[in-house]
């Protein structure tokens, strides 16, 4: 299972593959990084579907969260990847928007990754 | 230079001579000054006078009805000299007490003399009460003139108190303002400072997190013998400690930032990174902006010159017209994000910071998309208080305060506009070190 995370910021790579450990040591995730909206859609083009699972952050310079979501939930249809915005202000407005352009689900900074790694596990048994 | 020449001399002479006698009560002085054909005009309505007799009569008429020397002070002479003849127009203060009490009454006189075998002599007299009328037929006397003087000046001297103590409040007013613009820009600071800081924070909380994991598992592959695991281990700890140290010390500069900002303007010169300087302030106007208005976006771009050298100035204070410049440019792009008519779909809001080393001097500029300055206010926005902002949302102050710190850094605060294609704002600073 792949996992597309975007985030302007680089240490999440870090931060991701270190939590991730075991599960990228046992070929249960497959990891992928980008800094942008913009780098999130070029990765999306070049190996459409291959990401089942989009991690994006909202507050992003240029492309935002919400534009990316927008984008790849009215481009990639049949099935569409799975979204979940992260945001570091866990405000209702950002959560409306979020979930009025489809985002799967909504979590907010910092996050907890036991709780995340519920929620994948919860992908794989569908 | 003597005020008169000397034949003028002459004619004042005879004229004061005149007067004087009248205040003295000495009629033969008084009309040893006065032709043979001498006539007046006085100021009552029968007072007239068609020869020398007539004349000495009246006035020893008067001065038998009040017997007490006049007191008179001339307040101006004014003379013209004809050939063999002069005239002189003066006004005096009459003092003179009657009954006890002082009566004073401005007087003006024209004087007619004609120079007569070898001296001047008068030859008419003309006496009349200045027009300084208050309601028709009555006439204020000296007293009345110089008591109203006195009620004048005293209101002068209110009026001037008041307005002195009303400037006194509106500068106490003004910089109160400009403290409360100082707090209001801290306020949005602190929002945008408040996202900046929670990212590190986060880091640290995470990396630590896992490296109590990571410990552990260490201890387990020791247990079991496999030493390449729990070296891999071992290194994968000491880089997440690496990115604690880092994320804590990024969280540390920016603490260290916003209270360099509300120390405000006491602030010291010191050799500034202005690229540094410059991409700080973006970060935190963007996120200021993102934290107060969810909604907001837009793309922010630096060019930056590499052989930017650095300057000494106040960093907090530059910083604070830049966060002014930036703050600005986001507005102008939002808003007209936000009224976009169907033909710009294509629009996207964008503020883009350049600088450029230019040897003695440096700039750097904050350039927007948005919909330009109209040409009408051009000359205003400078101005304190000028705004276009709905009320609560803009003070004005912003450009005046950026004008007078470049200003007091020796530099120059330009504006470049063009309607429908957006504003660049140039800030030059002089490079001191280069001479
Ligand atoms: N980049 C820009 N593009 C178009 N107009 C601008 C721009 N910057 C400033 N202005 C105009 O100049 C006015 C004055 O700006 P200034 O920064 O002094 O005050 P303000 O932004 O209105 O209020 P404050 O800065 O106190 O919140 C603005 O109201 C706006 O009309
Ligand atoms: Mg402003």
């Amino acid at each position: 299972m792949r996992i597309l995370i975007v985030d302007d910021e680089r240490d999440i790579q870090t931060l991701f593959e270190q939590r991730f450990r075991k599960e990228i040591k046992n070929n249960e995730l497959v990891l992928a990084f980008a800094y942008s909206g913009e780098e999130a859609l070029k990765y999306l083009d070049e190996k459409e579907q291959h990401a089942i699972l989009i991690l994006s952050d909202i507050n992003m310079p240029g492309m935002s969260g919400l534009d990316l979501l927008s984008n790849i939930k009215q481009k990639y249809h049949r099935p569409p990847p799975l979204v979940m915005m992260i945001t570091a202000y866990g405000d209702e407005e950002n959560y409306n928007t979020a979930m009025k352009l489809g985002a799967d689900d909504f979590l907010t900074k910092p996050l907890d990754f036991n709780q995340l790694k519920e929620k994948i596990k919860n992908i794989h048994h569908d | 230079m003597p005020k008169y020449t000397e034949q003028e001399q002459e004619v004042i002479n005879v004229h004061n001579v005149f007067w004087e006698a009248l205040a003295n009560r000495d009629i033969d002085l008084r009309f040893s000054c006065c032709s043979e054909n001498v006539t007046f005009i006085g100021t009552g309505l029968h007072e007239k006078a068609a020869n020398k007799a007539e004349y000495r009569i009246m006035n020893e008429k008067g001065v038998n009805q009040f017997p007490e020397p006049f007191q008179i002070d001339f307040i101006w002479t004014n003379i013209s000299m004809f050939h063999k003849q002069a005239v002189v127009t003066c006004e005096v203060i009459w003092k003179q007490s009657i009954n006890g009490k002082i009566s004073s009454e401005l007087v003006r006189s024209t004087t007619l003399l004609n120079y007569e075998e070898d001296a001047w002599k008068i030859v008419h007299v003309h006496g009349s009460v200045p027009d300084y009328r208050l309601a028709e037929g009555e006439y204020m006397t000296t007293e009345k003139i110089l008591l109203r003087n006195r009620e004048l000046e005293q209101k002068v001297f209110e009026r001037t108190q008041e307005l002195g103590k009303s400037l006194a409040e509106l500068k106490a007013t003004q910089s109160q303002l400009i403290q409360s613009e100082k707090m209001a820009s801290l306020g949005e600071l602190t929002a945008g400072i408040a996202h900046e800081i929670q990212n590190p924070l986060n880091f640290v909380n995470n990396f630590s997190e896992v490296n109590v994991e990571l410990v552990a598992e260490l201890k387990l592959e020791l247990e079991k013998g496999d030493i390449a695991e729990a070296i891999a281990i071992a290194d994968d700890i000491a880089i997440n400690e690496g990115k604690i140290l880092q994320h804590g010390k990024r969280a540390d500069s920016i603490v260290k930032g916003m209270l360099q900002h509300s120390r405000s303007s006491n602030g010291i010169n010191e050799p500034t990174d202005i690229n540094a300087l410059a991409d700080e302030y973006l970060r935190l106007s963007y996120h200021g902006l993102r934290a107060k208005d969810k909604s907001f976006n837009a793309d922010f771009k630096t060019e930056f010159d590499a052989s930017m050298p650095k300057i000494n100035i106040i960093p907090q204070d530059i910083g604070r017209v830049l966060l002014n410049l930036i703050n600005n440019a986001f507005y102008v792009v939002a808003e007209r994000q936000k009224n976009l008519s169907g033909l710009e779909e294509t629009y996207k809001p964008s503020v883009t910071i350049i600088t450029k080393n230019l040897g003695d001097r440096i700039e750097i500029s904050v350039m927007d998309n948005g919909n330009g300055i109209p040409e009408e206010i051009r000359n205003k926005i400078f101005q304190p208080f000028f705004t276009t902002k709905p009320t609560g949302e803009g003070t004005g102050l912003g450009l005046s305060l950026s004008y007078d710190i470049v200003k007091a850094h020796g530099g120059e605060l330009k504006v470049e506009s063009l309607s429908g294609e957006g504003t660049t704002f140039v800030i030059t600073l002089p490079n001191l070190n280069i001479r």
